[in-house]
């Protein structure tokens, strides 16, 4: 007998199962109704209340955060950051046609490549597909132009992120993935990967004693920007 | 590996004579307590999501087939393979021959209870594979050897210097005189050392915090991110899971995913909380080329609708051993296991049986406070007295302790001769324990080598009830409670 049938068959007898059809769509239902359970009040906020509550939260998590007013001040921001820190005028960004468009080589000196990480990235900048206020927490979804390698190899990971996209709740982000893979043709289906990022790497299990940096990033710098067109934008 | 279970009260012995081990409990029965508490204050919801993860759960556990096979027809929608293990041997050998399949050489690995559980890191050395953990506890004690000795925290028992000496003899390319002492060094050493393990392995194999029906999803939490390196970089990942892992939907996940790190660290949530479906996309420029999950059973559907039940709860927090006394006195390896603290006391001898664990679930003082701190709210201490039972009907224990619970249900039963003894006895200790406490005490050996027995103040309580007289609440008022 295979793995499968004897696993399933020892459930089914435990479980009583004679005829499948009553509790079968039971849990049916419940899968495909997608039921809100409990959702903190927390992040429930007008926007401007949501942005400074992910800002806080994230702060409080080690991140750091700069609000800009236009996309187009992203390699200023960036340079500056470089400098601020010390670090290398080069930079791996996600190959996504906003961030290359930006006008890089005349606004910095800073050496631009695009694509993923290969390990030997020291900064990388990303467009994260959303922020949850709740605990101060980007969402980045894999796909072409965000490949999932740049959030992890790289020491310094800077991620930009509309204040449109920050929700209240990680529910709304899952509403907006269902949305887009619905649009794509693709129901019920996830990317890749999906990460949920809060704060910069971190490790305490060599004496309970808290450091960051421990396999991902020692730096998560986040650049909120006002008015960047993205998708659609939670209410 | 192999239990030392039965070897219980030798390990407990030692564990309590180990000052690393004591300095690292000291540090963790104040640091989580606090933390989680705190968290769980700033929640206004906490106890809510709490009965709500709970429900979840009990959901997922009554219609286990059906989720099952819903989550696997969407792992092979997405382009995965799962793969149905009854037993640790099946599932070590699938793992074995994925990763041979893949001409693997190396195999990365993110922190795993199950790994642990089926012991697969020997079983791919003794076939030629070399499997590399990369959480840095894990990474640590797998250079030493050693079991995990928290769930969350597998080298918490050591100190910064044992971590140093473990690091000089393994890693033995690097200069001999180099600075080791500050744990900063010891992050930075190792993050070099896995770095270049990442980058060069064929298999990343990780556990699974839960598997989503909806989707075909896994998820893993971590606070390192070296699972996120571990399921991305390889050309295959593995996923080991046992079955009782499922959630419905992405809703059912937020709803636990929210009370899973407030109970284990005290974050409002794990750094790096990933989501898995399938391989990498066509168009993606990263992400394994294969996805394998290797569905465990290993004893879970013999717990399915028995005692135990709801032991299938658990999400493997570590909460229940932060607040356990006897966790918190001998730490985890005393466990004999890969488990530990009141969660390994009920789920050990399930899964290696009641005689090799006879001594775990009797090592509690029923205190009540895991189940009181469990996000699932799993019901321990009953569960501990449900394998106290049975061992009593199975005649397993010492003939002293059965024929001591003999006299005792005989008195027990006797409420007016046990009235009688008690007062008799106590009057006596009252006399003799003058000076409040005790040093010894016929019988309880076992107790006052250790520690003094505060001397009773020479009446039951029974008496006092009666004479309306207990502390500074009147007689009415406790009658008036025992009643209600
Ligand atoms: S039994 Fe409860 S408290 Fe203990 S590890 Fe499991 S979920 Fe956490």
């Amino acid at each position: 007998m295979s793995g499968r049938d004897q696993i399933l068959g020892k459930l089914r007898s435990k479980l009583g199962r004679a005829s499948t059809t009553v509790s079968e769509n039971a849990a049916l239902n419940h899968m495909q109704a997608h039921q809100k359970n409990l959702i903190p009040a927390r992040g429930d906020l007008p926007k401007a209340q949501r942005v400074a509550l992910f800002k806080q939260e994230a702060e409080k998590v080690n991140a750091t955060v700069s609000e800009l007013s236009h996309f187009g001040d992203v390699p200023n921001a960036v340079a500056d950051y470089l400098r601020q820190h010390q670090l290398p005028a080069a930079i791996k960004i996600a190959p996504h046609p906003g961030l290359k468009n930006l006008r890089w080589a005349e606004d910095t000196s800073i050496e631009v490549l695009d694509g993923r990480a290969n390990g030997d990235d020291p900064v990388s900048v990303s467009v994260a597909l959303g922020g949850v206020a709740e605990t101060g927490t980007i969402v980045m979804a894999s796909g072409p132009d965000t490949p999932t390698s740049l959030n992890f190899l790289p020491l310094d990971h800077i991620v930009v992120v509309s204040a449109d996209d920050i929700a209240g709740n990680y529910e709304a982000v899952w509403e907006r993935l269902r949305a887009q893979a619905d649009a794509a043709g693709r129901p019920g289906t996830l990317p890749r990967t999906v990460n949920w990022i809060t704060g910069p790497s971190r490790t305490a299990d060599i004496e309970q004693t808290l450091l960051l940096g421990a396999h991902g990033p020692q730096r998560l710098h986040i650049l909120i920007v006002d008015g960047l067109e993205t998708t659609a934008a939670d209410a | 590996m192999d239990a030392t279970s039965l070897n219980f009260k030798n390990n407990a012995r030692g564990a309590i004579a180990d000052d690393p081990l004591q300095k690292a409990l000291a540090k963790l029965a104040v640091g989580f307590p606090l933390k989680r508490a705190q968290a769980a204050a700033r929640l206004p919801e906490f106890e809510g999501l709490r009965d709500q993860a709970r429900d979840i759960k009990n959901h997922v556990l009554e219609n286990l087939d059906l989720y099952l096979e819903a989550y696997e027809e969407k792992v092979i929608a997405s382009g995965g393979h799962v793969h149905w293990c009854a037993t640790a041997a099946d599932a070590r050998e699938t793992i074995l021959k994925i990763c041979q399949d893949a001409g693997a050489k190396t195999v990365t690995k993110s922190k795993s209870m199950i790994s642990e559980e089926i012991a697969v890191n020997g079983f791919l050395e003794d076939n030629g594979i070399e499997p590399i953990e990369t959480d840095l506890g894990e990474y640590i004690i797998q250079l030493r050897k050693e079991p995990p000795s928290h769930i969350i925290a597998p080298a918490i028992h050591l100190s910064k210097e044992q971590v140093a000496e473990t690091f000089r003899n393994a890693h033995i390319d690097l200069a001999a005189n180099r600075p080791l002492e500050e744990p900063r060094a010891l992050l930075e050493e190792a993050r070099g050392k896995l770095r270049e393990k990442f980058l060069r392995a064929d298999v990343g194999l990780t556990g699974a915090n839960m598997l989503i029906a909806e989707t075909g999803t896994n998820v893993l939490v971590t606070n390192e991110g070296n699972a996120d390196l571990t399921n991305n970089l390889p050309r295959v990942h593995v996923v080991i899971a046992s079955i009782e892992k499922i959630v419905p939907t992405l809703e059912d996940a937020t709803t636990i995913l929210r009370v899973l790190a407030r109970s284990a660290t005290g974050q409002e949530i794990s750094v790096y909380t990933t989501f898995c479906t399938g391989p990498r996309r066509p168009d993606d420029l990263d992400g394994p080329e294969e996805y394998h999950v290797v569905l465990l059973d290993n004893g879970r559907t013999d717990m399915i609708g028995s005692e135990f039940h709801e032991m299938l709860r658990c999400i493997r927090c570590g909460a229940c051993l932060n607040h356990c006394p006897i966790y918190k006195s001998i730490g985890g390896h005393a466990y004999g296991w890969v488990y530990s603290g009141p969660m390994g006391a009920v789920l050990i001898p399930n899964l290696i049986g009641m005689e090799d664990a006879q001594h775990l679930p009797n090592a509690s003082t029923l205190c009540g406070k895991c189940e009181s701190v469990c996000p699932m709210r799993i019901p321990l201490p009953k569960m501990l007295r449900k394998w106290r039972e049975r061992q009593y009907r199975a005649e397993i224990g010492s003939k002293q302790v059965r024929w001591a619970l003999h006299a005792w249900a005989w008195l027990a039963k006797r409420p007016k001769v046990y009235r009688y003894v008690m007062s008799l006895g106590i009057a006596m200790m009252g006399q003799f324990g003058g000076a409040g406490r005790f040093k010894s005490v016929p019988f309880a050996g076992g107790w006052t080598s250790k520690r003094d027995l505060a001397a009773p103040t020479g009446d039951t309580f029974i008496s006092q009830y009666h004479k309306g007289a207990r502390g500074d609440q009147s007689g009415e008022l406790i009658r008036r409670k025992i009643m209600r």
